[in-house]
């Protein structure tokens, strides 16, 4: 019995992939999929004022508060402003650092740089963040304070290994031949960098952003922490789940960062930037 | 490579200082645990173990933690399952669509945790009626930690061909048997690895588990989050972080020992 089973899914090849792919399609496809269409559905209901019941019928009334609200389209950029601001930060001092790993320490050392980088991911996210709370307290050590300029600093710490570690694979991966060769071509550091390191290394930038920049986009509870008084997207779609019960408003809140998120990924999937997840 | 020392000595400094950025606001915490102040005077007046001490008595930590445990494993178990079976199916055929899985399954951790936490919410709540407890957290953690045991999984079985399961079959071995003797025991540490960053993907998550987790769930990230704002509070919850941030040198070291070589992330 065992034996002809293992020979019919031996012989055909695509009853062997349904029967892989089944399990992982019917969770991330159909459960997965499903709950972000029933969200994207709810962003077209509303939210009786009085009872607090949902409303089911069409209605366009949340993305029209969405985009003549000055608050919202403040918050919207404010937040994509955060997000790019943290990516730029963490690839100013993730390359550097990347390329100090990859191409000038010893291979025993470099084992031992990578674990450096890597144990404090494995270091809880609010914890993180909360030591930063406890540095920019005023009366604590940095003593600066909270607020936007907190968050994009606490944002940039949280990700940065995220952005370490995918140009280092990436500078891993570029043969120490071609960086002699443009100097035997006559390229100095900065020419190097910029014609032969930048280009064969971008797919890593891109595949390290899509972590900072959507780990930022989302985030509500670093605000929480260290942004004082400062909204991000987050902060309403949370609010108008929780004090306003409004669920279909923050629905509509979400699809700005997933909207904005499916544009990056699309920008970003022709670099191949994906394979280097 | 022809970089000059300056250049050199500019990379090695900013390397140092990044690792030093990277590690002081931790150790920071780990001092503060033993800080003898209770608002963090700097520099500590005294040191004391007395914040370990009303740490480990405090039942709601201990409570929180246990639930995270719970979690944590079951997200782990079905990653394991989902991402091996995927990693599998794009690594072994081709067919249409198959970067579409890839891009399916990066997407839980692609979009915002926002996103997910409150779609996965209103389809348990709204569509599925199934009331939020600790079974949803697992469900919600489970979506988003597939990626790193798939991540993981292709990244081996790519390395390692079909060659070798060729051979199995050319001795004798079926499907079941190449798989049980010579497929799995050559992808162990990759599935260690994977499991490992799941859990630990699981164990620190706040934003999904906060729209999953209903009224009664507590885990531990959550019960940190509700007294960060509790000053009276404030020497436990250092001490837990502090707890936390010594832990996760642990998985590393795991991982470290059994595969030796960088886990994947």
């Amino acid at each position: 019995m065992r034996r002809r089973l293992a020979t019919f899914l031996h012989r055909h090849a695509g009853v062997r992939l349904s029967l892989l792919l089944s399990a992982p399609m019917a969770w991330l496809g159909l459960a997965y999929l499903g709950a972000l269409a029933a969200l994207l559905v709810t962003a077209f209901w509303s939210t009786d004022t009085f009872t607090g019941n949902l409303v089911r019928t069409f209605t366009w009334a949340n993305f029209e508060d969405l985009v003549t609200g000055e608050v919202y389209r403040t918050i919207a950029l404010r937040s994509l402003g955060v997000a790019a601001a943290v990516t730029l930060i963490d690839l100013v001092v993730a390359f550097p650092m990347a390329f100090a790993m990859a191409k000038l320490a010893s291979p025993r050392a470099q084992r031992w740089l990578v674990i450096a980088v890597l144990t404090p991911l494995w270091a809880s996210y609010l914890v993180k963040a909360y030591a930063w709370r406890v540095l920019l307290s005023t009366g604590g050590i940095l003593g600066w304070g909270y607020g936007l300029g907190a968050t994009v600093l606490t944002l940039s710490y949280l990700w940065l290994p995220y952005m370490i570690l995918p140009i280092y694979a990436g500078l891993e991966r570029l043969p120490n031949s071609l960086l002699d060769a443009a100097g035997d071509l006559g390229a100095r550091g900065w020419r190097t960098f910029r014609t032969v390191v930048w280009p064969l290394t971008f797919p890593a930038v891109a595949a390290g952003s899509i972590f900072t920049f959507s780990l930022s986009l989302g985030d509500y509870i670093t605000v929480k922490i260290v942004g004082g008084r400062s909204q991000l997207i987050g902060n309403v779609v949370y609010d108008n789940i929780g004090a306003a019960n409004n669920l279909p408003f923050a629905a509509a809140v979400a699809t700005v960062p997933v909207v904005i998120m499916l544009v990056y990924l699309a920008a970003v999937r022709r670099t191949g930037a994906l394979e280097n997840l | 490579m022809n970089l000059s020392r300056t250049a050199r000595a500019a990379l090695w400094a900013a390397l140092a200082a990044g690792l030093a950025v990277i590690y002081v606001p931790l150790a920071v915490v780990v001092l503060n645990s033993f800080n003898a102040d209770r608002t963090f005077g700097w520099p500590p007046p005294g040191f004391t173990f007395d914040w370990w001490a009303a740490a480990w008595r405090s039942t709601g930590m201990r409570e929180a933690l246990w639930t995270s445990v719970q979690a944590a494993s079951g997200a782990t178990l079905i990653a394991l399952l989902l991402g091996t079976l995927a990693a599998f199916a794009v690594q072994r055929h081709t067919f249409f669509g198959r970067e579409t899985v890839s891009l399916l399954i990066v997407l839980p951790i692609a979009l915002p945790g926002i996103v997910t936490g409150i779609a996965l919410s209103n389809t348990f709540h709204s569509v599925l009626g199934v009331p939020l407890g600790l079974f949803t957290v697992i469900v919600g953690h489970a979506t988003f930690c597939v990626v790193t045991v798939y991540n993981n999984v292709l990244a081996r079985l790519r390395r390692l061909g079909v060659s070798i399961e060729e051979a199995s079959a050319d001795l004798g071995a079926d499907t079941f048997t190449t798989f049980r003797l010579v497929t799995f025991p050559m992808m162990r540490s990759a599935l260690l690895a994977g499991g490992l960053l799941a859990f630990a993907l699981s164990f620190d998550e706040i934003i999904v588990t906060t729209f999953t987790a209903g009224a009664g769930v507590r885990t531990l990230p959550i019960w940190i989050f509700e007294n960060l704002f509790r000053p009276n509070q404030a020497p436990v919850v250092n001490v837990v972080a502090a707890a936390l941030i010594l832990l996760s040198v642990l998985p590393i070291w795991l991982a470290q020992r059994i595969s030796g070589e960088a886990t994947r992330y």
